[in-house]
């Protein structure tokens, strides 16, 4: 009985101890799913962000099929880590998203200088100020288009542009299978 | 008599393979080199336009430096390197920039990328800048590494590395080889550049040495090139006879014939036995391995101050009418170089830049000749031959017998069919060279190359949209982070504007109560109670600012 109570109290005081020296900031099931998610921070899937997003599909509050940037991938990718089926994309995210990366492009001509677009953009890739011409730094756009009409209130001021291919962008087509012709790579 | 001959050849070179031959895998190709080596190299003439693009090399695109309009010399800098790893890019001709505009590159799709067209103006003028320089040996050799920086030189055996950043390693290095191996079949341009132009490989290889300072200097010739080894082993030996002590250190190498030899890992291993661990360069071996061609061209820009503006190049195929070496501007139109190398333009004809194991297909032949064009391998439309038919991997283990890298080809295809590209890391897809050993013996012929480029290229967009996540999140925390700072900051002021509102219309009742905030209640003092000005915002507002700088 005092063999037991000692130890009990022993593993007791280690398990507070290590509660303490091991404890973890934040919640890691959250950060692996935010690790997965492209942070378009467009909030198509109905939440601010992606890290919300992340903390409700872990609370399993959301879906996982509800992130229209990451598509089927990310989709596959959130079944594999939460051990669920895989599901086809929500129906109700709709078809504007297209596979080729966009950015947005600033009308220099149009724009009125209103910093709305400014206010709006989730990783602050538009500079400007008020009654100045605001311009996207396009390395930094993740093409949410949060800031297209009607947050810009100009029409035809800022615009999707898909990435103009590059030599270092451009991806090998996959091969053709069994018994159809292949090109391409050097025979 | 020709056995005899054979015999004595083979036992010559018995000992010789056992104790070189390193390299694991490989394979040995039938050559068709003497399509195009025969006649010297012959110089083609000046087209009417020329297209520069601003990316020849590995790293990032040169900058513009000329406008639309602007008269430029041969010679000439019309974009600077953007960048350590980066590279001039020079007027390849006199003529008139006509143009900075998306142009189609060479490359196995139609994609274009910027580049300047200049109208030449046939007179092939040198800029006035380009001087000859007697003793360029007697100059510090980082002026010297500076100098093949300016001159826009990049490696010419096909991966164009900035020479000039390979030259400056951060150890100390024992031996600089100089490739002339050139292992694949057809391409001869390395191998006329040795037997013609030996001198200037042998002084380019003391130049490099002054700058690297190495214990040896190895030239390695395949066996296959009996002349161009005899052209350079002269040339070392006229060099020892006019009493240069540099030639001491420098000698010429055979190295068996296998393919892929003349791969830089490849060399080292077969020369030295060592191997360049993965994600490693051979610097940090103390190996410095550059191309003849780079040498030769080093040499131009050192002594005779000339920059990268043309390089050799192999035309050859089957059933060409003049098949072989053509000197050719940087910017040529391939289908010029075609037209004047005698090959009918032929929209069928299929180009492969680079040699049959490791070149692609051009898809546009209005595409410029660039630094890294080694070579043109043309097959007319009757040559293209429909692919085999592949058929299902029987996992026979053939490929990883010739992997000159020992990785598991049947494994990484495996993983590449079925799209699992986060497996494909565990085995190295990232080291594997694309040199095609296991496509030629694989007996299901299978695209093995093919998959491997498309999973690399696949692997590599998933890593930069991972990067460009990383830096999306990051910044999106940071806007968080501040918009919640304002948004306390805001909250805060409303609290201190309520609080000397009150204050203002009390004054006397509680004169205590000012002390927490006596700055603002003091700067208050005297001020129409209401409504509040705009000045005694602005007040707080500042006073705000001061804490928050503070802070």
């Amino acid at each position: 009985m005092l063999i037991i109570a000692t130890a009990a109290l022993v593993f007791g005081v280690l398990l507070g101890f290590a509660a303490i020296k091991f404890h973890i900031e934040g919640d890691p099931v959250v950060d692996k799913i935010d690790a997965i998610l492209p942070q378009t921070q467009c909030g198509q899937c109905g939440y601010p962000g992606c890290k919300p997003y992340a903390k409700a599909v872990a609370s399993g509050e959301a879906d996982i099929n509800q992130c229209a940037p990451g598509g089927e991938q990310a989709v596959m990718a959130l079944a594999g880590l939460l051990g669920r089926e895989p599901k086809p994309l929500s129906a109700e995210l709709g078809s504007g998203n297209s596979d080729e990366p966009m950015v947005a492009l600033i009308n220099e001509e149009t724009c009125i200088g209103c910093t709305k677009c400014i206010q709006v953009c989730p990783v602050d890739a538009i500079v400007g100020a008020a009654k100045h011409k605001h311009t996207v730094i396009e390395a930094y756009c993740t093409g949410c288009k949060l800031c297209l009409p009607p947050v810009c209130p100009v029409e035809n001021c800022i615009v999707m542009e898909t990435v103009r291919p590059t030599a270092t962008l451009w991806k090998w087509p996959e091969p053709a299978r069994f018994s159809e012709p292949m090109r391409g790579a050097g025979s | 008599m020709m056995i005899k001959r054979i015999l004595k050849k083979t036992l010559l070179q018995k000992p010789f393979l056992k104790k070189e031959c390193k390299l694991h895998g490989g394979i040995k190709l039938q050559g068709f080199k003497s399509l195009s080596n025969a006649t010297a190299v012959q110089i083609l003439s000046v087209p009417p336009q020329l297209i520069i693009p601003l990316k020849q090399h590995i790293g990032e695109a040169a900058k513009p430096i000329v406008n639309v309009g602007d008269l430029v010399y041969k010679g000439q800098i019309i974009a600077e390197p953007n960048g350590y790893i980066s590279s001039p890019v020079h007027a390849s001709s006199s003529g008139v920039v006509a143009a900075i505009e998306a142009r189609p590159i060479p490359h196995a799709s139609p994609i274009k990328e910027t580049c300047i067209v200049i109208h030449t103006d046939r007179k092939d003028q040198w800029h006035p800048f380009v001087q000859s320089t007697p003793e360029p040996l007697a100059l510090p050799p980082e002026d010297l590494r500076q100098r093949i920086r300016d001159a826009g030189i990049a490696g010419l055996g096909g991966a164009v590395f900035p020479s000039a950043v390979k030259l400056k390693p951060t150890s100390d290095i024992t031996t600089l080889i100089i490739n002339g191996v050139e292992c694949e079949p057809y391409i001869t341009c390395d191998d006329v550049l040795m037997r013609h132009h030996a001198d200037a490989i042998i002084q380019g290889a003391l130049l490099l040495a002054r700058i690297v300072r190495p214990q040896k200097i190895i030239v390695a010739i395949e066996d296959n090139k009996p002349q161009a080894f005899q052209s350079v082993t002269n040339a070392i030996n006229r060099l020892k006879a006019a009493g240069a002590a540099a030639a001491n250190t420098i000698h010429a190498a055979q190295v068996p014939e296998i393919f892929p030899a003349g791969g830089e890992k490849q060399l080292i291993k077969v020369l030295t036995g060592k191997e360049v661990p993965s994600g490693s360069l051979p610097y940090e071996l103390g190996i410095i391995c550059i191309n003849v061609g780079t040498t030769a061209a080093i040499y131009d820009a050192l002594y005779k101050g000339q920059p990268l503006v043309s390089r050799i190049m192999t035309v050859t195929g089957e059933g060409l009418d003049a098949p072989g070496n053509y000197r050719v501007l940087l910017g040529t139109p391939i289908h010029y170089v075609l037209a004047n190398a005698g090959v009918a333009r032929q929209h069928n004809a299929e180009v492969i830049m680079g040699g049959p194991m490791m070149g692609v297909a051009i898809a546009d032949h209005a595409a410029p000749v660039v630094k890294a064009t080694n070579c043109l391998l043309i097959k007319n439309t009757r040559q293209i031959r429909q692919p085999p038919a592949s058929m299902p991997c029987i996992r026979c283990g053939r490929c990883a017998t010739v992997c000159p890298i020992t990785l598991l080809p049947q494994q990484l295809y495996w993983h590449a069919r079925s799209k699992e590209f986060d497996k494909l890391p565990a085995y190295h897809i990232d080291d594997c060279i694309e040199c095609g050993c296991c496509q030629v013996v694989c007996p299901a012929k299978l695209p093995l190359v093919h998959y491997f480029r498309f999973a690399k290229s696949e692997l590599k967009a998933r890593e930069r949209e991972r990067k460009k996540a990383d830096v999306s999140r990051l910044r999106n925390e940071a806007r968080q982070v501040r918009s919640e700072k304002a948004r306390i900051e805001q909250e805060e002021r409303k609290a201190r504007r309520k609080a000397a509102r009150k204050q203002v219309i009390t004054p006397e009742t509680n004169p205590d109560q000012s002390t927490p905030d006596s700055l603002n209640a003091s700067s208050l003092q005297g001020v129409a109670p209401e409504p509040q000005t705009h000045e005694n915002t602005s007040m707080v507002k500042h006073e705000d600012q001061t804490k928050t700088m503070a802070r």
